[in-house]
């Protein structure tokens, strides 16, 4: 099969990019996406032409650095996967499949298709984590968490941290990153001490960044490759308001280790 | 940072008050239905919680304070978070939009919510100043009054102002508005609250939908029954005690200019 790639083309985050067409060679259903950017890049190559760039690492779903939007939805067509397993039988013999970065403010470009996701960790650093010594594993008996407390953690830290929430959201906004890591943390007992500090830190990291808002569309949960639940934006509103009552701030010397 | 610059300053904050704001003012909305459904009983009994209301001002102007204060919070905010949402995306996507997994309700929240904003505006005029020449009709409404006691004759003005059918139609439509407003509104507001888990999210969102549909027949049901000629007869005899009242007799002569 061949298809018509229509891929956004940027030097730098300082030159306003553009549209580029291209016909690709001859592909195999089976490939992957990013196989077959590697095949159409093998083909620029060959050319002289400068080769399309794009994120990738893992390539089986797990690592959240694979991005793109294609056809207008972050990481194609399906629901539950990430664009390094998103194949080409999904698309037509012909079809023209139009390839953009990752839309935000707080996601500027870096090069064509690769955009910097350094946001979502400044929000990490600013409070997901927990303050434990390391070294070896403890018993794991000696500290009880109930079965359900568990799994909903689990699911919370599914979240790969890839920021397709953010493109999916017309208000490109990172509530579901932040309420997964939030969650993940905050339903566990190791992340109980520094629960509502986290929230009060990790969501005002979250404005500082400008990320929108959430307008509970729910675009975000439907194209999550580890379809994170909206439910757990609730659970972060529902910690940062007791935080309010509490009257948790964050502690100024946390945020001033925060790099800007 | 206090808790109270923490409201004011985050998105969370910012959501908070929008979903505090809507959830008194949806309040506001299924308790004015119901004094509305009294238009079901005979006209004495809604004139006389009519007259309840316009001869308590310290409590209506009190509830109207409270209301104009709560909707400036809920169009402040909304426009804010507008402003901070459009900002977060400067550059827009080529594809065309696309609605993965939203409802239009969810979508278009801004848009129908000023609309609102304008129909209830228009209503005020209509209804509560009666401005006369929104009518639509030569009878006016403030010297429409009950044969019996007096009183402004609320429910002969309700019959009067729909029976106008282009007027019943505005109302229908900033009704369906409203109605789709809340549809999603509702919801939203228990999520943004944090008062939603996964036991009982599908109930929410099914108690907001079925809300946005009771408000939207119990609204309707209104000019609908006039249109079908409810309260015809009785707002001929009012028309006809006002003319007679009204008229020039020896008795009563009109005011010297």
């Amino acid at each position: 099969m061949k298809v018509k790639l229509k891929v956004w083309r940027q030097k730098n985050a300082a030159t306003p990019g553009r549209f580029e067409t291209y016909d690709t060679p001859e592909l195999n259903p089976n490939m992957s996406f990013l196989e077959m950017l590697d095949v159409v890049n093998e083909d620029l190559t060959t050319r002289g032409l400068e080769p399309i760039a794009f994120d990738h690492d893992c390539r089986e779903g797990i690592c959240g650095t694979c991005s793109l939007v294609i056809n207008g939805k972050p990481h194609g067509p399906h629901r539950g996967v990430a664009t390094c397993q998103t194949y080409l039988r999904s698309f037509r013999d012909g079809d023209t499949i139009l390839v953009e970065p990752f839309r935000a403010r707080p996601f500027p470009v870096i090069k064509d298709l690769i955009v910097n996701r350094k946001a979502l960790d400044r929000i990490m650093q600013a409070g997901g984590f927990i303050s434990v010594r390391t070294g070896s594993a403890p018993e794991a008996n000696s500290l009880p968490v109930p079965k359900e407390a568990a799994d909903l953690a689990m699911d919370a830290a599914a979240c790969i941290g890839c920021g397709a929430c953010v493109a999916a959201c017309k208000n490109a906004s990172a509530m579901l990153f932040v309420a997964a890591k939030v969650s993940h943390l905050g339903l566990l007992p190791q992340g109980q001490p520094e629960r509502y500090r986290r929230v009060v830190a990790m969501v005002e990291q979250m404005d500082r960044e400008g990320f929108g808002a959430c307008t509970v569309t729910g675009s975000c949960e439907a194209v999550c490759p580890k379809s994170i639940s909206l439910d757990f934006i609730a659970r972060m509103n529902r910690d940062y308001a007791v935080a309010l009552f509490k009257g948790v701030g964050a502690r100024p010397g946390r945020a001033a280790a925060v790099p800007a | 940072m206090s808790a109270w610059i923490r409201l004011l300053r985050s998105s969370l904050g910012l959501k908070y008050l929008m979903a505090g704001s809507g959830l008194v003012l949806v309040g506001f909305v299924c308790g004015h239905l119901v004094g509305n459904l009294q238009f079901f009983l005979p006209p004495p009994v809604i004139n006389r919680y009519a007259h309840f209301l316009q001869s308590n001002p310290e409590l209506l102007w009190g509830v109207r304070l409270i209301l104009l204060v709560l909707v400036g919070v809920h169009i402040g905010t909304a426009l804010r978070l507008w402003a901070l949402n459009r900002a977060a995306r400067p550059q827009p996507y080529a594809s065309p939009a696309t609605a993965y997994g939203s409802t239009l309700a969810s979508r278009t929240m801004l848009l129908s919510g000023l609309m609102v904003a304008a129909f209830v505006l228009y209503h005020l005029l209509h209804y509560t100043v009666k401005v006369e020449s929104l009518n639509g009709t030569p009878l006016a409404f403030h010297q429409l009054r009950e044969p019996a006691t007096g009183h402004a004759d609320v429910f002969a003005m309700m019959v009067a102002g729909f029976r106008v059918w282009p007027v019943s139609l505005f109302y229908a439509v900033g009704i369906a508005l409203l109605c789709l407003h809340l549809s999603h509104g509702v919801a939203a507001m228990f999520q943004s609250l944090g008062l939603r888990n996964p036991v009982y999210a599908p109930l929410i969102q099914r108690l907001a939908r079925l809300l946005a549909v009771v408000l939207l027949v119990g609204y309707l049901s209104i000019p609908a029954a006039v249109l079908l000629g409810r309260g015809q007869n009785y707002l001929r005899r009012v028309v006809e005690h006002t003319a007679a009242a009204l008229a020039p007799t020896p008795a009563n002569p009109p005011a010297a200019h």
